[in-house]
């Protein structure tokens, strides 16, 4: 399925965006993507590599922090969405899975799922049927459903986050560091349902991500993002397989462990990524 | 029984009532505080606006009369009907929401994602700007408000004095010097409306979606946000329902007292009720005001006491005054979320 990734129909379009912080603080610096139809975007990078900040740009939630789209376009199926509500995404099926869970920690599972379908006018037999579907994928939830979410583990916290995502009945999800503050094997646990979700649902994700090495194993497109611009990008495998790639992120080098100097080195080679 | 302790019990009570009146006070202001994370030190004003413009709708006065008479040389007052009660509470909640848009529409979406400390100066202007606007629009004198309602079965307006029905029954029970308990009909009145209003509001953010959004709201604004749920319609709906609040604090205040520009200080007798209550918590706002509303008068009851005297040999006055702040400050130490607010949670 990873050949007809590029023949796929296009969801999301950005365009060489460029956003600033409060006016003065210039994060991305041009940055352009596309997720298409039915796969699984990565976007891979450091830390303040501006991965949170592109998908806020995309899901508009940087209004709220004094951010602002300066330059660029995105479009969802072809229409320019930088003027849209938060509320009005969600509405045409575009969804953040915030970075850090930020799960309601004084409601309860069943009630954090809820808020999921709070745009939703499609009746409350249609919401039965989604939350049936979330406890499907996460059954762990079902039986702390009357727990106050607060008092969840870290994993059944992001499993709840992206849950309330999905009540939303979403076509794109855009996942912020899923990874985040959970041990691996939660990490695999949590990307095998994406990866499910994605093949038998047909949910669409973008997925930010400083784990490079599972994220590069479930997706099956990848951007990597360097102080504010999209350094390189490719097919999941192609990138994987990628020498720089392997030694920057992967931590893999034909040479054993590197030293100082070598990393010195390491910023004058990458200078062509730029 | 003792006369002592009967008139001790007889402080509690009409305590009990007063106490109800700052949680009527303190409602409005957890409303806000939990979905907004705002301090509305305007709540006290906003009892006094809506009690005001109660009156004036119900009055037929013209509004900003003494404005229109100032610049255009005329002498209008009043357009020479009366609205009945009913129908003037309804448009009076009709004003405190169109109030609620406005501070929406002019003051929190501009503040959007700042400190606290900023969003609690603004509604402290909010506060000195409505109270100025309140006299503007509907002069400054004490006004009484009569709250006759037939539909409802009130021809003669909330009851009002004491209850002889309760100081009958309860004559007997002390000495020649005991009359029984003097309760204001009118403090039974407001209990009633409070614990209406509080299992209402209980029930609406408990099991409506709408109040499930506020309650999400409260906890976490940008996760709220990336879920669809917006904002702006949410500080709307809350400003209204703390307006509505606001407006039954105001009548229940202004039939006791008139309504009158002093008014707006219950604001700072909500602030210890919300210390001890928890600022988050609405059954915590009508427990911590019967709290603090009976333990001021049993307290005041006590120190003042010549027994007490005779016993401590010193008696104090005017505790009223200071009892609730200290009682508050004692609650800071000891625990600062109040009795019932949200529990911090810490997860290990």
């Amino acid at each position: 399925m990873l050949d007809d990734v590029q023949t796929r129909e296009t969801l999301l379009e950005v365009t060489n965006i460029e956003v600033i912080y409060n006016h003065v603080i210039l994060v991305l610096k041009g940055v352009s993507l596309s997720v298409p139809k039915g796969g699984i975007t990565a976007l891979l990078g450091g830390n303040g590599a501006g991965k949170t900040t592109t998908l806020k740009a995309i899901s508009n939630l940087l209004r709220a922090e004094r951010g602002e789209v300066t330059k660029g376009t995105i479009t969802y199926r072809g229409n320019p969405i930088a003027e849209l509500d938060p509320a009005t995404l969600v509405k045409t099926g575009v969804i953040q899975v915030m970075e850090g869970r930020h799960v309601f920690e004084h409601l309860t599972v069943e009630e954090n799922l809820m808020t999921g379908a709070y745009t939703r006018r499609d009746g409350g037999a249609a919401i039965r049927k989604s939350m049936d579907l979330v406890y499907e994928y996460f059954p762990r939830l079902r039986e702390r459903r009357k727990s106050q979410a607060g008092y969840t583990s870290g994993g059944e916290q992001q499993m709840v986050a992206i849950g309330r995502a999905l009540m939303s009945n979403p076509e794109t999800v855009l996942l912020d560091e899923p990874s985040m503050g959970l041990a691996p094997q939660l990490v695999e646990e949590i990307f095998t349902i994406v990866k499910d979700l994605n093949q038998r649902e047909g949910v669409s994700f973008l997925v930010a991500e400083q784990n490079t090495n599972v994220a590069l194993r479930y997706a099956d497109y990848g951007y990597i993002l360097e102080s504010g611009r999209v350094v390189m990008d490719g097919r999941a495998d192609d990138l994987r397989e990628n020498p720089d790639v392997k030694e920057f992120y992967l931590g893999v080098s034909e040479e054993g462990r590197k030293s100082f100097r070598d990393v010195r080195s390491y910023r004058r080679r990458k200078r062509w990524l730029a | 029984m003792s006369d002592t302790v009967l008139y001790g019990i007889e402080a509690a009570l009409n305590g009990l009532m007063t106490g109800v009146m700052y949680s009527l006070v303190a409602l409005g202001f957890v409303l806000i505080f939990k979905a907004s994370g705002v301090f509305n030190y305007a709540q006290g004003v906003m009892a006094l606006f809506s009690a005001l413009t109660l009156v004036g709708i119900q009055e037929g006065q013209v509004p900003f009369a003494h404005l229109i008479n100032a610049i255009f040389g005329t002498n209008v007052q009043n357009f020479g009907w009366e609205v009945p009660a009913l129908l003037a509470i309804i448009l009076t909640i009709g004003v405190m929401i169109l109030f609620a848009w406005l501070v929406e529409r002019f003051l929190l979406k501009h503040l959007i994602n700042q400190e606290p400390v900023i969003l609690f100066m603004a509604t402290i202007g909010l506060a000195y700007f409505m109270e100025g606007f309140g006299d503007l629009m509907w002069g400054s004198d004490i006004k009484t408000i009569d709250m006759s309602m037939p539909m409802l079965g009130l021809p003669e307006g909330l009851p009002q004095g004491g209850s002889f029905m309760i100081e009958d029954a309860t004559a007997s029970w002390g000495g020649d010097g005991f009359y029984g308990f003097f309760i204001d009909r009118l403090d039974i009145t407001a209990a009633i409306i409070a614990i209406i209003l509080v299992i209402t509001l209980t029930v609406f953010s408990q099991y409506s979606k709408t109040g499930r959004a506020l309650r999400a709201v409260a906890d976490d604004h940008q996760a709220a946000l990336s879920v669809g749920i917006s904002l702006r319609t949410i500080w709307v709906i809350v400003w209204s329902l703390a307006g509505v609040v606001a407006l039954v604090a105001g009548v229940m205040w202004g039939a006791k007292s008139g309504v009158q520009f002093s008014l707006s200080l219950i604001t700072l007798k909500a602030l210890p009720v919300l210390m001890l209550g928890g600022f988050t918590s609405i059954p915590g706002a009508i427990i911590g005001g019967v709290i603090i509303g009976v333990g001021e008068k049993v307290f005041e009851y006590i120190v003042s006491a010549s027994w007490f005297g005779d016993a401590m040999g010193f008696t104090m006055n005017a505790t009223e005054n200071w009892f609730a702040y200290v009682l508050a400050l004692i609650f800071l130490v000891f625990r600062p979320q109040g009795l019932f607010g949200d529990k911090i949670i810490e997860r290990v």
